[in-house]
């Protein structure tokens, strides 16, 4: 009798420590292709490609693929809809970043503001390189 | 030793400088949508609660400028700005709302509970408006003017201090 009581206590305490998270948030389930992949293993795998390198909007230092947040989940379903529709992944990111900016691609892209981020790194090496071949054939 | 052999490590420095300052700062966390100045994308939302009117780009076009507030029945901080919607209707302003990803009774139970400053709620299930209008949580706060373009965004919940903004931003667009 005491065990089915205590038993009875221990679900219920279970119960409780379920029931608190999920009454704190919403109360709609997940969109259907949030954590569903598509039929088809090509454009899943395009669609996965693509979630991995966007930001997730509400927890900014993950990719959407990888965040259980319910707005990544609707990022999702809407990357793996637009594939599955034949859409290309790159016209979604553009898409995407014509609302956010390049802020939600992790994909670097040069750009007015970025150019000097792939420029500087060249010209550092073109001038390294100067100085070694100058160097070198003085010491000849 | 010439003096230019100093640079390199001056630039050292000066990046080490600004990397300390920086890491001094608070972060950002807010994304604000590159939307600002864009007509509203095209969409038609069903109505959040039974009683009201659902949410389309047509209903932004008639002249008038509104606010489009992107909230939710489980958002917390949508609580907290409540009063100042309830404020901005008292002033005049007509609000529209997008409620994200909720059920007709939550909506409801807010609404009866905090007030209801809307003249139409839609709902959206799958955050595709919200998405389409580069916004990044709730509640967020939009001033769309009488031709259905977007001209400022609030981000987070209205404190008392933001009303006057809004105002203002509200006067600017119906120029």
């Amino acid at each position: 009798m005491s065990l089915t009581l205590s038993s009875r206590g221990m679900a219920l305490f279970l119960a409780c420590l379920l029931a608190v998270p999920l009454a704190a948030q919403q109360s709609l389930p997940p969109a259907p292709y949030a954590y569903r992949q598509l039929e088809d293993p090509a454009k899943e795998a395009a669609a996965q490609a693509l979630m991995e390198t966007l930001r997730c909007l509400t927890c900014q230092s993950q990719s959407i693929a990888d965040s259980d947040a319910a707005m990544a989940g609707d990022m999702r379903h809407q990357v793996r809809t637009r594939i599955a529709a034949g859409e290309e992944p790159e016209a979604i990111r553009a898409w995407l970043v014509e609302r956010y900016g390049d802020y939600v691609s992790y994909a670097p892209v040069v750009s007015e503001t970025t150019w000097p981020l792939f420029a500087i790194p060249l010209l550092l090496l073109a001038g390294a390189g100067a100085i070694l071949w100058r160097r070198l054939r003085r010491a000849q | 030793m010439r003096w230019w052999w100093w640079i390199p490590l001056m630039l050292f420095a000066g990046f080490l400088g600004v990397a300390a300052y920086q890491l001094t700062q608070p972060k950002d966390d807010f994304v604000p949508s590159a939307m600002v100045g864009k007509p509203l994308p095209a969409f038609e939302l069903p109505a959040a609660i039974e009683g009201m009117s659902g949410v389309s780009t047509a209903d932004f076009q008639d002249g008038k400028p509104r606010l489009l507030n992107i909230w939710a029945s489980w958002c917390l901080p949508c609580i907290a700005e409540a009063p100042q919607l309830d404020q901005l209707k008292q002033e005049g302003v007509e609000i529209v709302g997008i409620a994200i990803r909720d059920r007709p009774e939550d909506v409801a139970a807010f609404l009866a509970r905090h007030g209801n400053p809307y003249t139409r709620i839609g709902a959206d299930d799958l955050s595709q408006v919200q998405l389409a209008i580069g916004s990044s949580g709730v509640p967020e706060t939009f001033v769309i003017d009488g031709k259905g373009v977007i001209r400022y965004q609030h981000i987070g919940d209205i404190r008392a201090e933001h009303v006057p903004i809004l105002l203002e931003k509200l006067r600017e667009a119906g120029e």
